[in-house]
């Protein structure tokens, strides 16, 4: 069985903001589910399935129903951390497609940036398998990331200025966001110029800490055609793990390689067709190997993608992340997927700034890395088509 | 010489015969009896092919620098040690293990460096009592 087709996003909806002192994780939940809701034209009273992560307060999906006041047939609550959202829509799809469900429910919240848990920190229990064995002075993500960036550059030869040419795109796109933290537009000179905080990666490699969230409502065909509100077909899902093997890791790839293949072989699409793509951006390493992975160019020539403008929209190689992206938009919760997904389907509405509006978009690919990539991480890839109203 | 915080690790009973060897200023791995690989994080079993047992195996504690960051920025007690190296080194017998290269030089630190172990003592206890785990293990370059 295949999902493709079987599935369309009709409601999505980010947070508008991003610091939130004045809100608990269950009130920003809700505020995102209602948006969402909204804008597909749908209510609370119409969910029957709800997903989150982990980070969701209390017994996740049980206290979230409990909270919403759902009555649902269906949860679902897949950790795969910042790709958890990308893994749902395609949980949903499939729930849907065996009549598990027909209005399914995803949200994030999360206040890093004024409360809750620090940058980079992490609920996860002490008591993990590898933790008596990782003890080396890792803080946050940026460190583990570094260490992909650095074997990268080493065999693949890769640069910083490559890298800094993603954020610079994100920051071009950033400008026209009158929500995004950051709306300056950056040069190579200014990432190269920022911080050091873990060689090779500077300040301005490095996505922005921010309260906010955002939610996805995802329904069965026959609910989307008589709602009569535009969206975004599910074509295509994949997802995979990959982690240190038992000592044999390999940091040049990314678990994308495997999550973007299957997604590509469900939609029956390829990466040339792909018109407009959300990268999940936690670092500019994060893009860089994830466009090699999902075939958007051949292994080591990531960089020489991204250079000059290649990911700018809307005339760059593969216009991407035009809302700004988690470098420079929203990282709600330290958890970039969901929004990935948000901006893929005002491109393929026809909703995006004008300024960074791919033309005649019909054909999206959301892509998100989720945990570690340098230890161990979850990819998640959905293939998204236009669905007209 | 290393000036690295040397936090007490979590006590995992499987994993003894590792830091039983650290104590004696060796490395010693688990070693599948069945593929043969050299398993890192240690387990009492193969996740790479499966097999249920496996030998613990003292190895050359030899290797060279498979990736490496040099962190600028840290928090809590490791603040104070920055910079530092974060690395994988890739062992001589195979596995590539997430460490830390300690040296007075951190922007010295290249991949491709040869490193060898360095066992490094557990931060005394604030209550004195005697850890289940005495010895960490670190590299340095040679």
């Amino acid at each position: 069985m295949s999902i493709r087709g079987k599935a369309v996003i009709v409601g999505a909806y980010e947070h508008p903001r991003r610091e939130i002192p004045d809100r608990t994780l269950a009130q920003i939940h809700r505020e995102v589910a209602v948006g969402a809701l909204a804008d597909a034209g749908l209510t609370l009273a119409d969910v029957d399935a709800y997903f989150c992560d982990s980070t969701t307060p209390g017994f996740g999906p049980i206290s979230m129903a409990e909270h919403l006041g759902l009555r649902v047939r269906y949860v679902d609550s897949t950790e795969t951390g910042g790709s958890s959202y990308l893994a749902h829509v395609g949980h949903a799809a499939a729930a849907i497609a065996a009549g598990k469900c027909r209005v399914a429910l995803i949200t994030l919240a999360g206040r890093p940036r004024t409360g809750g848990l620090p940058p980079g920190a992490t609920q996860r229990a002490l008591d993990t398998p590898e933790a008596g064995f990782e003890q080396v002075g890792i803080f946050g993500a940026v460190t583990n990331y570094a260490l992909a960036a650095s074997r990268h550059m080493h065999e693949l030869e890769t640069t910083s200025e490559q890298l800094a040419w993603i954020k610079v795109a994100a920051s071009e796109h950033a400008q026209h966001n009158p929500n995004a933290l950051l709306r300056d537009v950056v040069t190579v000179d200014d990432v190269l110029a920022s911080p050091m905080i873990a060689d090779p990666l500077h300040r301005l490699d490095c996505c922005v800490v921010t309260d906010g969230g955002g939610a996805l409502v995802v329904v069965h065909p026959d609910v989307a055609r008589d709602l009569g509100r535009a969206g975004a077909v599910v074509l295509g899902h994949g997802e995979a793990v990959k982690h240190t093997d038992a000592g044999r890791i390999d940091l040049t790839s990314s678990a994308g390689a495997q999550s973007g293949a299957a997604a590509f072989a469900e939609a029956g699409v390829t990466p040339a067709d792909i018109q407009y793509a959300s990268i999940y951006d936690s670092f500019t390493i994060t893009v860089l190997m994830a466009l090699e992975d999902l075939g958007f160019c051949e292994r080591g020539r990531g960089g020489a993608f991204v250079e000059d403008g290649g990911l700018r929209s809307p005339d760059g190689r593969l216009p991407f992340n035009t809302d700004g992206g988690g470098l420079c938009s929203n990282h709600p919760g330290n958890r970039g997927g969901m929004t990935k997904v948000i901006e893929a389907v005002r491109q393929l509405r026809g909703e995006a700034h004008p300024a960074v509006q791919v033309p005649g978009c019909e054909l999206a690919l959301a892509h998100g890395t989720g945990g570690a990539l340098s230890t161990r991480h979850g990819s998640a890839t959905l293939v998204l088509g236009a669905w007209a109203a | 010489m290393t000036g690295l915080p040397a936090p007490l690790p979590p006590y995992n009973p499987e994993a003894a015969p590792f830091w039983a060897g650290l104590a004696e200023g060796r490395v010693v791995l688990p070693v599948c009896d069945a593929c043969g690989h050299h398993i890192w994080y240690p387990r009492s079993w193969c996740p790479v092919c499966q097999h249920e047992s496996v030998t613990w195996t003292p190895v050359s504690g030899r290797g060279t620098v498979y990736a490496r960051t040099i962190v600028h920025r840290a928090m809590g007690p490791w603040r104070d040690a920055a910079p530092y190296v974060v690395a994988y080194v890739e062992l001589d017998e195979g596995p590539r293990l997430l460490t830390n290269v300690v040296t007075d030089d951190p922007e010295s630190v290249r991949i491709g460096d040869p490193v060898e172990a360095v066992f490094v003592p557990v931060d005394p206890a604030p209550d004195g009592d005697a850890p289940p785990i005495t010895t960490l293990l670190r590299f340095r370059p040679t």
